[in-house]
């Protein structure tokens, strides 16, 4: 885990995807370890030394990567290969579409990095990851929240047979839900009631909604929050009833806006014919500073501060 | 080099085989009045020897666990793969007439959904890298399958081929075999970027390598037979072919990636072919 990423205050659990797998791994003999020189930067290190003979490092190249888990899925193993976000997207874009989703191969692609976790800068920071994503059809697009739903996550994209694309929170992960979160592929949680603002939120950002709803109901304010971990296939009912159910609608994402849950946000909502006031938090349409990331953060408005401000504006 | 002694009989069965395999090319290209003949044609030899010489494989059970594989990474030969599987009796003759029209299930470039299809190909430098990952779980599997998979000399061009060269020899894939197809055309005419000198940079990679006339059945199941060492290495055979190969008037032609030939033109063609295997 790299210095520069911040744990909340709540508890937090080390590697939670690497532990999940490796059990994985232990009862199911046809999981396999792949990734391309980031083995300990994406968590998977506790698989490789529990399943040393089905763990493979393919060097820094993450087409190949991407064409070797593809070709272990035809012989009807399940591999889950780790890079970072922007080498799984933007390098490794055509093999995702072609040999994993074209071809409907039970490949899990794992992304460190997402969004805004990194002040590396432009090259690791994969801002615009699960957008490129989404648009390729027949691929799974999961974004979690914390440690209980990464590894919730992992044991059911190992369930389901077909190729996704899931973020990595890595090293030391907050735990925001019980142990028992729920997850299903492809369904939105409403972790709040509330009737004033409703958050819809994804990955890493639901742990703010959830501080920032229980704050302001301490000023009087109804704040609701629907978590929507699976960005694909998107959960349009529930985002629809959760809208119509308050007065005003808060996006916050981890990724560009644009292109991001809020434009799958109001792309609902409008084909619903439901009009709700919507206001966005995440990342903007330009590639971002290098710097320490909870500065970086509060600057892009993806802290619990920005997105209070932000809920309490669209409650006026 | 390990001399392999071949039945002179079954290489006269196997270029028979060949030549049908000509036969169904032409009257797949036929149809649309164009298409990946050239490239069809010179890869005929090298698959009438693996299909029905050096491949275990199963025409009645296509998706047989444990069977060998071939893999085609440049999707646009497909012309030649279906003829292939139209010989061994997978496809109806009758079908080979649907060769690129709608809906049919012998597109220009190769379909998962289409039969006895290992790999969607098409998107070039795709193919060595799944290969890879098949031969990976073969091994895990303990199967003693093996993967051949096809690339062009175009296609070495893409990036992620040499990626795929570093890792078979790095994790030692002896039950991988690469059957690279240097007829020196591409998209936009005559190998754009030289790629020379293609074995020397192979076996540079660690490849167990060989280069033959891929034209010539004695040579290609010869140097197949001898992919069956298995010395931790992977194989690579270069294979030079003629694009057009077997009608003298496409082999003469402009060097061309995409053949189209004049309605009038196709019986001459046949004839030619014909003619060509009396000699």
């Amino acid at each position: 885990m790299g210095l520069d990423e911040q744990g909340g205050p709540r508890p937090t659990m080390d590697a939670p995807f690497g532990v999940a797998l490796t059990e994985l791994g232990t009862s199911r003999p046809n999981i396999i370890g792949l990734t391309a020189d980031l083995g300990k930067y994406t968590d998977i290190h506790p698989f490789r030394d529990a399943h040393p003979n089905r763990f493979f490092n393919v060097g820094m190249a993450e087409q190949n990567l991407v064409a070797i888990a593809a070709g272990l899925a035809r012989t009807g193993f399940v591999p889950f290969a780790t890079t970072y976000g922007v080498f799984a997207t933007r390098r490794a874009y055509d093999f995702v579409a072609i040999a994993c989703a074209h071809a409907r191969a039970n490949v899990k692609i794992i992304a460190g990095l997402p969004g805004l976790t990194t002040g590396y800068g432009g090259t690791h920071q994969a801002t615009e990851d699960t957008g490129l994503m989404c648009m390729v059809p027949d691929l799974v697009v999961i974004d979690p929240c914390d440690a209980t739903e990464t590894m919730a996550a992992t044991r059911a994209i190992a369930d389901y047979q077909g190729p996704v694309y899931m973020r990595l929170l890595r090293g030391k992960v907050p735990i925001v839900f019980e142990s028992t979160c729920n997850f299903e592929i492809g369904k939105a949680r409403l972790l709040l009631s509330g009737t004033d603002v409703g958050i819809v939120s994804t990955g890493l950002m639901t742990e703010r909604a959830l501080d920032a709803a229980m704050q302001l109901r301490k000023k009087g304010l109804s704040v609701g929050v629907l978590h929507v971990p699976t960005l694909k296939p998107l959960d349009t009912t529930a985002i629809t009833e959760f809208a119509s159910s308050v007065r005003s609608v808060v996006s916050a994402e981890n990724h560009v806006v644009r292109g991001g849950l809020a434009t799958m946000i109001a792309e609902t909502l409008f084909r619903a014919r439901l009009q709700v006031p919507l206001k966005s938090v995440g990342l903007p349409d330009r590639f971002l500073e290098c710097g320490v990331v909870a500065v970086l953060q509060e600057r892009y408005g993806l802290s619990t501060d920005r997105l209070m401000a932000e809920v309490e504006s669209a409650a006026r | 080099m390990q001399s392999v002694e071949v039945d002179q009989a079954v290489l006269d069965g196997l270029r028979a085989r060949a030549l049908n395999m000509r036969r169904h090319m032409v009257r797949m290209a036929r149809g649309p009045g164009q298409g990946y003949l050239g490239q069809g044609l010179a890869i005929a030899d090298a698959l009438a020897a693996l299909y029905f010489h050096e491949m275990r494989w199963s025409p009645a059970d296509l998706q047989r666990e444990g069977r060998d594989r071939f893999i085609l990474s440049t999707g646009h030969y497909s012309i030649a793969l279906w003829a292939v599987l139209a010989e061994a009796g997978v496809i109806p003759l009758t079908e080979l007439n649907t060769y690129g029209a709608s809906d049919s299930r012998l597109a220009m470039s190769t379909l998962d959904t289409s039969p006895g299809v290992e790999m969607i190909g098409g998107s070039l430098g795709q193919g060595l890298g799944q290969a890879i990952g098949m031969a990976m779980g073969e091994r895990m599997r303990g199967t003693n399958a093996r993967m051949f998979c096809e690339l062009s000399d175009g296609e070495l061009q893409e990036g992620a081929t040499w990626e795929a060269a570093m890792a078979a020899s790095h994790f030692g894939l002896d039950n991988l075999v690469a059957l690279i197809d240097c007829n020196g055309i591409q998209a936009d005419g005559p190998i754009v970027l030289d790629m020379e000198p293609i074995r020397e940079k192979w076996s540079a990679f660690g490849w167990q390598t060989e280069e033959i006339d891929g034209n010539d059945m004695g040579s290609v199941v010869a140097a197949l037979a001898r992919c069956r060492s298995r010395r931790q290495k992977p194989h690579a055979i270069i294979l030079r072919t003629k694009p057009g190969c077997g009608i003298r008037s496409l082999e003469v032609r402009e060097k061309s990636h995409f053949i189209r030939v004049d309605s009038t033109e196709w019986d001459l063609l046949a004839a030619e072919l014909n003619q060509e295997a009396a000699q």
